[in-house]
């Protein structure tokens, strides 16, 4: 194959790191503040909120994108409060494709993060403040560096769920071509069109690769990190 | 520097219901596993809260203060050290989150022969390493107060001779209050210097520790086989034959070689069995240790045996005879006898070195 990617192509790989970078850094102080709630604190309203945070992962992801249209279009509650207040659009916008993103790739990495919460010792945060650590200093000093090999899994999962979202995407920004379509909506789009089959097999080997890539990167860096710190 | 304790809580059917005081030195928190022990050092350093309750230190309050502001230095079974600093990092941590110099870190570093270890992390440490890093960690929080909670228990019997001296040390050099828990008599024998003995949840005997040894009411309850008190004695002279004497308010001593200079105080530990009452000083026998001394109190045991409590020189001693002996000898208290302490008896292991001077 010489001809490189089709520009719309690109636009759309393009749009999906975007949407997919975006997606994971806006819910990783959210993830780990939800990890952290439910592995270590004890509130009323606990068990709703792990509800909650794992629906996604559960309901049909059509439905998940129906519930953020109503809730986040322009003239469903949030969304109106967000364009009245701050003049911002989420819906058929590529910042609401990163939001639905986000929202679907939020189950797995607060899975993966509050796994790892839970695997500290949390006599190990007993003695830090004995030797006068406050919470927040615990927490910066001991916990953040001794789960950083499970932040570092939740964030590549999601960010290669964030890759693959279509089903709550498709549904709640649509599919425009260089504002919302992204990769596996152009693959859908393309398999939809005559003709279209080489671009979406090309853009399908993308998002292997993206995976594959994601994955692997994944595991050496949390192997490192491991070492690194409860290692020699 | 006193340290004043008292709590009530209720979990359960365990009820904790205590109260004591905890003078400058070394302060035993002596009972068995379950007895409240940990519960109460815990209550101390802020992090269990007890339904009721008041720890004060020179009569300044800690108890509505969170644990991070007690300055307490706690030294836990299980080190505890972070697995992802170093060694040095793990030290200078207390001083790392107060944001305050560290202060004495190479004093620290040298008591507690450290400093090859600095650079390394916690994994590569030995048992006995580790202890002695968590020691130190605790000491340059800059504390106001040492708590330990059976800082050895998980060590064997070697570690464990590595790390008693450090703690003599600590005793007798930093002038902090320690409260120390612990299960093994002879740890208690050899480091208090005040015994509060614990049993399900309340007090029933504290006071001096060579009071509280050679008390014969208490010596059931601390464990009849490890009963025992604690003799202060001076070395006197290494003897060419191999042995050292050591000079008691009673009287000389025979220790198989001991080390330590000439003028140094030791603690020495005599085992309750390990005496034999005779009323006539005996002749002819291979024991070198005999000294004099008046009864002062008999407790029948339970079983065969009997409590005799002995005012030695100004010192209490406490030995175990047979209930028969013990008629023959027709021993009660203003009666005095003569002790035949086993050579044996004295133990390197039991003998500890108090304060020079």
């Amino acid at each position: 194959m010489t001809n490189p990617l089709g520009a719309e192509e690109w636009q759309a790989l393009l749009l999906s790191l975007r949407v997919s970078v975006w997606a994971t850094l806006l819910s990783l102080p959210l993830g780990i503040l939800a990890a952290h709630a439910l592995a270590r604190w004890t509130f009323p309203g606990r068990t709703l909120l792990n509800g909650l945070v794992h629906l996604p992962l559960i309901l049909p992801p059509v439905v998940t994108g129906y519930l953020l249209l109503v809730t986040f279009g322009r003239s469903g509650p949030v969304g109106a409060f967000l364009y009245d207040s701050f003049g911002i659009t989420l819906a058929f916008r590529w910042t609401g494709a990163a939001l639905a993103a986000a929202v679907m790739a939020f189950p797995l990495m607060v899975r993966a993060i509050r796994l790892s919460i839970e695997a500290v010792d949390p006599r190990l945060e007993q003695a830090a403040a004995t030797l006068g650590a406050s919470r927040p200093v615990v927490f910066l000093t001991v916990t953040l560096p001794l789960i950083l090999p499970g932040i570092v899994a939740g964030v590549i999962l999601a960010f290669a769920k964030a890759m693959g979202e279509f089903g709550a995407t498709i549904t709640f920004v649509s599919n425009i071509p260089g504002q919302t379509q992204t990769l596996p909506s152009a693959i859908y789009a393309f398999l939809q069109v005559p003709g279209g089959e080489s671009s979406a097999l090309r853009l399908v080997l993308i998002s292997v690769a993206v995976a594959m890539a994601a994955l692997i990167a994944s595991e050496w860096v949390s192997r490192r990190i491991a070492r690194r710190v409860g290692g020699q | 520097m006193t340290l004043r304790v008292s709590l009530q809580h209720r979990l359960g059917d365990f009820a904790l219901d205590l109260a004591f005081d905890a003078p400058a030195g070394l302060t035993c928190l002596f009972g068995r596993s379950g007895s409240g022990k940990t519960t109460v050092i815990n209550a101390v350093a802020g992090l269990f809260r007890p339904d009721a309750g008041r720890v004060e230190l020179d009569g300044v309050s800690l108890s509505n203060l969170p644990t991070p502001a007690r300055r307490v230095g706690y030294v836990f079974q299980d080190a505890r050290l972070f697995p992802h600093l170093t060694v040095r990092q793990n030290l200078r941590y207390g001083g790392f989150v107060r944001r305050r110099p560290v202060a004495g870190f190479d004093q620290i570093v040298s008591l507690l022969d450290i400093a090859p270890l600095l650079d390394r992390r916690p994994a590569a440490l030995s048992g006995g390493e580790k202890s002695r890093v968590a020691i130190g960690r605790a000491l340059l929080s800059d504390p106001r107060l040492l708590l330990m909670d059976e800082p050895l228990a998980a060590l064997d019997e070697a570690r464990k001779a590595e790390i008693l001296p450090y703690i003599e040390r600590l005793r007798d050099e930093t002038g902090l209050p320690i409260l120390y828990v612990s299960h093994s008599l002879s740890e208690v024998a050899r480091l208090a210097t005040t015994i509060v003995v614990i049993e399900a949840g309340r007090v029933i005997r504290s006071g001096p520790a060579a009071e509280i040894l050679s008390d014969p009411d208490t010596a059931p309850i601390l464990g009849l086989r490890d009963a025992g008190s604690v003799l202060t004695a001076r070395i006197a002279a290494h003897d060419a034959d191999g042995l050292t004497r050591l000079e008691t308010s009673a009287g000389p001593l025979w220790l198989p070689s001991l080390n330590g200079p000439v003028g140094r105080e030791v603690r020495i530990r005599i085992a309750a069995q390990d005496i034999i009452l005779s009323r006539t000083r005996p002749e002819g026998l291979s024991a070198l240790n005999i000294l004099p001394g008046v009864v002062l109190a008999v407790r029948p045991g339970d079983g065969p045996g009997m409590l005799v409590q002995l005012d030695v020189g100004g010192q209490r001693l406490l030995a175990r005879v047979t209930r028969r002996s013990a008629i023959a000898l027709d021993v009660s208290p203003g009666q005095p006898l003569h002790l035949i302490v086993k050579s044996v008896a004295v133990a390197q292991g039991d003998v500890g070195v108090t304060a020079a001077g």
